[in-house]
């Protein structure tokens, strides 16, 4: 769906905050408890471009003043995109992958490694950060097979957009088990939720 | 002959309406106003302020008489309540230098700037019944005199003049104050963390421990070095006004507990602190909390851990009296699921056990009909 | 005198917004490292500790306008504190509320998991005392964190092995360790050994909320549950001699009910939704058709 230009820091944030962050959870729990699944709902913030919307409401959703995210050095830099985030969640942005509780990467072929982000310790695996990756499409790019917890036996996914060795560092990442980051793959069409213990080929 | 038992919620209704004819009493008595109290009962609703960690007597009070008197199940309402409070954000420190002080006593010096202030106090009456109080007679109008204008310096900063005492905390400026209703707990806690778990404490629990150290459980040679009472500004910082304004004053009891110390490889001899801070008129509670706060510095201070004063994983997670009653009471819930696992493996091991000793009484009896 | 006339209003659920994004941060982490039980800054509940608040406040921040919400404690729908949850879910979300296991989409529960097998769309919400399945073995949750971090899990099959070479069998009967995908062992909360078969591959989403220790872990679907034992002694569920004496059912877990003061007895389903169904669909036990006479 197309998006309206966003240009003010105070407008497009949720409608009813109560209801439409319930909506948005369940979906992005959903996808995390059932990798390969695209789960969608509808457009239910308007956040300034790069930002798509599913990735405006997962933010609005999840974030507040007791969360930390990392952005692109491009996109930190855009006092409208920073201005949005932090009127409409009071999140904190850090300058660093490895002091973040999520990411925002809008231009997915560039992700940085997955080990610059924070992996959790392995007594407190859980103090890691989670990826929000914004791609072209969930249905468009080369297949990749799922397995894993969540998965029945295999799951198939054909994102684009990803960058070549995405499955290598989902790779590594699952190597670090308990450690590593969870990622969410978004598009306009809806969101994949790819936890660290999921296992990724190319198919 | 059965019929399940149904009608759960008829029963939990009817039960609630009981209740409320139970905590009403008799008609003919006056019902009890919350003014009541506040004003008559003011130390129970200090403990309800205290562990409940919410300062507003007349909440306290109707969780009082919500609670029928139930202390314990009043705190349980005051925190349930305090739970779904908005942050608005963190006061300032209060200072309690600046104490507007109705009771100051210290133990370590005869005398001292400020003077040794009795105040409202139970410590020299005579524990005697008095069947004046039967009735509703006039009390006397106390003797009070005009508080001193300047502040009143704390005992143990008459010792830090002479190098004698270690240091109030050693936390860093920027270092951020926990908060562990709103972060996860952890250990080995930071030192705020853990006056702030003691301060919500249960006043029976903290005392018990705190006399353990007292008969050797832990001893740390203590002294009051000073206990006072009485009301502080709190303040917040308006990052848009730049400057802090003025909340309004709440009744505090402080006591600084100073122990003697002879030094360990971590820190050279000298004095001690343990810390004790409560809302409301709460003495033994503030002792007893500054007790407990020296001995849980055990580690720190390079003592030997011997005393379960001394253990803060123990001592921390048993002293909330909300998270115990609840634990401890839910063994009324029903079990009978968990039961009949129970019941079936014990009647399993009996009949084992029965059959064994069968075989073995036989094998006794062969062996005497050999003989 | 009084400015608190707004007491009484709560939000969506009775959780703030707040502490619902903490909570519901919590519960993508532990679906994310299934098994692993995350700290969470647990809130006082209405309810007290120890009586469901972990299992009310996962199912707080989880549940919306759209669900339908089974509360059970011992498999029933009917005991007093399912009924107490139940009715603060209904006060404070005012969602749909059902007693069928097949129409809920969120089940939170108390020592059982239903018989009948939950689907894809089914959330499976369990209430925890002690989540730490190592914790009686060793009460310092600065060791037994180590023990996870390390996956350092001898001491607990030393413990069971203790029990096979004192009693020939495995002493524990509930709240029976488990494996989560070959990595955490995990407290299935205080269910009968007989459901942990239900936890592996579960086609429904398992989370679990423990209030006063400050926990949720979670299983995800489709996730393998091993329940532990050794080569020799093969993990084994209860079996029960008699079928259900009202709805005939075999292969359940039976509740045993003493009928009169000489001591007899009958053993009746513990999940009382699945009783019903199979006496609705005509199957009788002894002495269902006696309890239709008394009623007559």
């Amino acid at each position: 769906m197309l998006q309206a230009e966003n240009t003010s820091v105070y407008l497009g944030g949720f409608v009813q905050p109560v209801f439409d962050a319930q909506t948005v959870f369940r979906q992005v729990m959903n996808a995390m408890a059932r990798p390969g699944t695209i789960t969608r709902f509808d457009a239910l913030t308007t956040p300034p471009a790069p930002l798509i919307s599913v990735t405006g409401s997962i933010a609005a959703a999840l974030f507040d003043h007791d969360t930390s995210v990392w952005l692109e050095p491009a996109q930190a830099s855009q006092p409208a995109l920073t201005g949005w985030l932090t009127f409409n969640t009071s999140t904190k942005i850090v300058a660093q992958g490895f002091d973040a509780d999520f990411a925002i990467v809008t231009d997915a072929g560039a992700l940085p490694s997955l080990e610059s982000f924070a992996q959790g310790t392995q007594e407190f695996p859980d103090r890691s950060t989670t990826i929000i990756l914004q791609v072209e499409s969930l249905d468009q790019g080369p297949r990749l097979v799922l397995e894993g917890p969540g998965i029945k036996e295999k799951a198939f996914i054909s994102p684009s957009g990803l960058p070549d060795q995405f499955c290598e560092q989902c790779s590594a990442n699952r190597q670090r088990f308990p450690r590593g980051v969870d990622l969410l793959l978004v598009s306009t069409q809806g969101l994949i939720g790819l936890p660290r213990t999921v296992k990724i080929s190319r198919g | 002959m059965y019929v399940a038992v149904k009608g759960g919620e008829t029963a939990i209704n009817n039960a609630h309406r009981l209740l409320a004819d139970r905590r009403r009493g008799d008609r003919s008595v006056p019902a009890m106003h919350l003014e009541q109290i506040v004003e008559q009962l003011g130390l129970a609703v200090d403990r309800i302020m205290s562990e409940g960690s919410l300062y507003d007597c007349e909440l306290a009070a109707l969780a009082f008489k919500q609670a029928r008197g139930d202390m314990i199940e009043a705190i349980f309402l005051l925190r349930a309540y305090r739970t779904t409070l908005p942050r608005f954000g963190y006061s300032n420190p209060v200072d309690t230098n600046r104490m507007h002080i109705e009771r100051r006593i210290s133990a370590t010096y005869k005398d001292l700037p400020g003077g040794q202030l009795l105040g409202p106090t139970f410590d020299y009456t005579h524990r005697l019944l008095d069947p004046a109080l039967m009735g509703s007679q006039d009390v006397e109008t106390p003797v009070t005199k005009q508080a001193a204008e300047q502040s009143t310096p704390r005992v143990s900063q008459l010792l830090t003049q002479e190098g004698l005492i270690e240091s109030d905390g050693d936390l860093p400026d920027d270092h951020q104050t926990g908060d562990l209703t709103r972060e996860p707990m952890e250990f080995p806690m930071a030192r705020d963390v853990r006056l702030q778990a003691l301060s919500r404490g249960d006043e029976g629990f903290l005392l018990a421990l705190g006399y353990s150290t007292q008969r050797g459980f832990g001893r740390s040679h203590p002294f009051v070095g000073e206990i006072r009472i009485g009301e502080v500004d709190v303040e917040i910082d308006i990052p848009e006004l730049g400057f802090a304004i003025n909340l309004g004053r709440i009744r505090v009891t402080e006591c600084q507990m100073v122990t003697q110390f002879q030094g360990s490889a971590k820190s050279p001899p000298q004095f001690t602190r343990g810390y004790g801070l409560v809302f409301g008129q709460s003495e033994r509670k503030a002792m007893a909390m500054s007790l407990v706060d020296r001995s849980l510095r055990a580690r720190e201070l390079g003592e030997d851990l011997t005393a379960p004063a001394q253990d803060e994983e123990f001592v921390i997670s048993h002293a909330d009296n909300v998270q115990a009653t609840g634990f401890v009471e839910h063994l009324k819930l029903p079990h009978y699921v968990d039961f009949q696992a129970e019941l079936d493996l014990v009647r399993r091991m009996r009949s084992e056990f029965e059959a064994a000793q069968e075989r073995d009484g036989n094998a006794g009896e062969d062996l005497e009909a050999a003989e | 005198m009084n400015t608190h006339g707004e007491l009484a209003t709560y939000n969506f659920a009775y959780l703030d917004e707040q502490t619902k994004r903490m909570i519901r941060r919590a519960i993508l982490k532990a679906i994310a490292i299934p098994g692993y039980q995350v700290p969470f800054a647990s809130r006082e509940m209405p309810m007290p500790y120890g009586w469901g608040t972990g299992g009310v406040q996962v199912t707080a921040a989880v549940i919306g306008p759209d669900d339908t919400l089974k509360v059970i404690d011992q498999g029933a729908d009917d005991t007093t504190n399912a009924v107490s949850i139940r009715a603060f879910f209904q006060k404070v979300t005012n969602v749909a509320v059902t007693t069928s296991t097949r129409q809920a989409t969120i089940i939170q529960t108390r020592h059982r998991i239903p018989e009948e097998q939950l689907g894809e769309n089914q959330i499976l919400v369990y209430q925890v005392p002690i989540p730490e399945p190592l914790r009686f073995l060793e009460p310092r949750e600065t060791e037994t964190r180590k023990m996870h971090a390390l996956e350092e899990y001898g001491l607990m099959h030393v413990k069971l092995y203790e029990d096979i070479a004192r009693n020939g069998h495995i002493a524990t009967t509930y709240a029976y360790p488990v494996k989560v995908e070959g990595r955490y062992v995990m407290d299935p909360s205080p269910t009968p050994k007989f459901d942990n078969p239900k936890m592996h591959m579960s086609q429904a989403l398992q989370l679990f909320g423990a209030g006063r220790e400050k926990r949720i872990y979670a299983i995800p679907p489709y996730t393998e549950v091993v329940s532990l034992d050794f080569e020799d002694h093969p993990f084994e569920v209860q079996t029960f001699k008699d079928p259900c004496a009202l709805c005939a059912a075999t292969g359940v877990y039976l509740d045993e009910v003493i009928l009169d003061d000489k001591g007899s007895r009958m053993f009746v389903c513990s999940d009382t939704d699945h009783c019903e169904n199979r006496r609705n669909e005509g199957h009788h036990g002894h002495l269902s058709g006696q309890a239709l006479e008394a009623q007559q």
